[in-house]
């Protein structure tokens, strides 16, 4: 802690180049983002704990555990109080108590919102360190874990600092929709008890639990609501940038009214001094143009990234059901030329 | 009375994760870990979903335990789960102590029937053994009456999306830092053919084996085998090549739109910024007239 001073001057320094996270973590997140879903929450969010490994200059984030926030609906209960609660009595037990981000479960990569940043940028100027971690359950449910972790680049903290989203801040900032926010790589660790228990229950589970669900050739249903998800992500695009052009038409308009404006009250003064009449008084423009406030570019970063994303894991699991399909074809080609045998 | 003796517990995979975090972080000195177990009680199946351990103290003679934490960390779990009831409570270690009734009574009057869970994080049989019991009264009627622990069958029990995140876990044992990645997917596929052809390959020589005389014929064998072949769906191969040809178009197909999308949304970004730059250009001239 003594050295808290020296890291912030090397802000732009800390960054976390990997987050190491317990099995004991994924399968907590597992069990209460499956069971938001069934139950009919939206989603599930909560918190994580752990610590930061110093170990310049490659900084780790260990999160060692986690606990679920209770249901949005229910607006008795206090947020602030839930957290301190819980986080005082973890402590009794020896539970790394630092608060190093949080979690929300996602269908299909629709995470990305103003709610999500705002929060995440709640989080990272707070506690430097932080991550959110997205954990998506429609494909858990496939059989495929997907759990990625963000944060926000430096660029992205600074025009939420200052709260302007014009295009102009967007472009100083070089932002674009890819570098808004930035993946950070998960590495998952075991203890050697952990080790020993997972032997255990290899053993334990009973084998007709066992699915080996994601080598089913069914793909058109998931597939179907990707995409979409994707064209109505594309329509919303398609009216922000329909937005954005007519903005620039007016302003461009408003610079040749401008022009033109001030040609003519050039033209007059000079009549005016060719008939030895005093010079009308100086107006200032920006009273008779008013400016035309630029509409905000955080909508179309925040669409254009969750269609670059959809559309990612799109192409993963199309890739992956080729896979699939590539088995198949000489398995049935195969079976045609032993039955042609016979 | 011998009606619960006939219980089963199922016991979610997180409930034993956290059980040996928990006796990971003991304070030092002590030896044992207890805790609550939360779940669900179904006529003869008790269903264990979460469990938190409890800060507590064995002396000689007593134990101490911290009777607020227990009850307020349940209020907290209830806000998040609602359905969650206590179901029991857990130990460490292999052996019921003395003091293990105590700490029963106290769940008796939490709950009806309370069940208790012992793992064996000590590792004294060479293996993480996982046990259950419940506490049956005995005793003549209107003399001293005790309790005998009773221990009830029980079993692992996991959700499809619990199974998936185990596979993954499980990577961890054979390599040395005890480390890995999540994995993408055609990895996961080309991993499950794998096994698949491992399990195919140990049936296979079942059959050659029993074929040659060598091993005994099982029947039920046989009829899982007879199932198997069964349930292969028959089709007309022509169909069938038809269906796997307009499947693979359609997923290209898919793969090249959605590459177009992004190629477009970087397009889409460079020309918005472009436009951005020319109104500048333009206000800066007004500026200079």
């Amino acid at each position: 802690m003594s050295d808290r001073g020296s890291r912030r001057n090397t802000e732009n320094e800390n960054r976390i180049e990997s987050v190491q996270i317990d099995g004991l973590v994924v399968m907590k997140l597992i069990k209460q983002c499956h069971e938001a879903e069934s139950s009919g929450n939206a989603f599930a969010q909560g918190a994580l704990l752990g610590l930061v490994a110093e170990t310049r200059p490659d900084a780790r984030l260990e999160i060692t555990h986690c606990f679920p926030f209770p249901g949005l609906n229910d607006e008795t209960i206090d947020d602030e109080d839930f957290q301190l609660t819980m986080m005082r009595r973890l402590r009794q037990v020896n539970v790394d108590h630092q608060h190093v981000g949080w979690y929300q479960s996602a269908q299909f990569a629709n995470f990305l919102s103003p709610t999500l940043l705002d929060t995440q940028f709640a989080y990272q100027t707070s506690i430097e360190e932080s991550v959110c971690l997205i954990f998506d359950t429609a494909k858990t449910s496939q059989g495929f874990i997907s759990l990625k972790a963000f944060r926000l680049t430096a660029e992205a903290i600074k025009m939420y600092k200052d709260g302007d989203f014009s295009p102009d801040v967007v472009k100083d900032l070089k932002l674009s929709f890819e570098s808004l926010m930035e993946e950070v790589p998960i590495i998952i660790k075991n203890s050697h008890l952990m080790n020993a228990l997972l032997l255990e229950l290899k053993e334990q589970l009973p084998l007709d639990i066992e699915s080996a669900q994601f080598l089913d050739l069914g793909t058109s249903g998931t597939l179907e609501t990707q995409l979409r998800v994707m064209m109505d992500n594309v329509d919303e695009l398609n009216q922000e940038s329909i937005k954005f052009n007519k903005h620039q038409n007016l302003v461009l308009k408003q610079y040749q009214d401008k022009t033109r404006w001030i040609q003519k009250r050039q033209l007059e003064n000079q009549a005016r001094a060719s008939r030895g009449e005093d010079p009308l008084p100086e107006e200032d423009i920006s009273k008779a143009f008013k400016p035309i406030p630029p509409p905000s570019r955080l909508n179309p970063l925040i669409l254009s990234g969750t269609i670059a994303n959809t559309a990612d894991e799109v192409s993963e699991f199309c890739s992956q059901s080729l896979g699939k399909l590539f088995i198949t074809e000489p398995l049935q080609n195969a079976k045609m030329s032993a039955s042609n045998a016979q | 009375m011998f009606g619960t003796v006939n219980l089963t517990v199922k016991v979610h995979p997180v409930v034993l994760f956290t059980i040996a975090d928990s006796y990971e972080r003991r304070p030092e000195g002590g030896n044992r870990v207890i805790g609550t177990l939360v779940g669900n009680v179904d006529k003869q199946c008790v269903e264990v979903t979460n469990c938190f351990c409890i800060p507590h103290k064995e002396h000689e003679d007593k134990v101490e335990a911290d009777i607020a934490y227990a009850q307020e960390m349940f209020e907290l779990n209830k806000k998040v789960a609602p359905h969650e009831t206590i179901v029991g409570w857990f130990a460490t270690g292999n052996e019921i102590t003395s003091h293990s009734a105590l700490i029963h009574d106290y769940y008796a009057r939490e709950t009806k029937d309370p069940i208790h869970l012992t793992l064996d994080t000590t590792l004294s049989t060479g293996r993480v053994n996982m046990k259950a019991y419940v506490f049956v009264p005995i005793g003549v009627p209107r003399a001293t009456s005790g309790s005998m622990v009773t221990p009830v069958k029980v079993q692992m029990t996991a959700s499809e999306p619990e199974i998936a995140g185990l596979d993954l876990l499980h990577k961890t044992k054979h390599s040395k830092t005890r480390l890995v990645e999540p994995v993408p997917e055609l990895t996961k596929i080309a991993d499950a053919a794998d096994k698949m052809e491992n399990m195919l390959d140990i049936v296979i020589k079942y059959v050659e084996s029993v074929l040659a005389g060598r091993e005994e014929p099982d029947s039920t064998v046989g009829r899982a085998l007879v199932n198997l072949v069964q349930s292969v769906p028959k089709m007309d191969p022509v169909k069938f090549e038809a269906m796997l040809n307009s499947n693979l178009r359609d997923l290209l197909m898919v793969i090249y739109l959605s590459s177009l999308t992004k190629t477009q949304l970087q397009l889409n970004e460079k020309l918005s910024m472009v436009s951005v730059n020319n109104i500048r250009e333009m206000s800066k001239f007004l500026q200079i007239e």
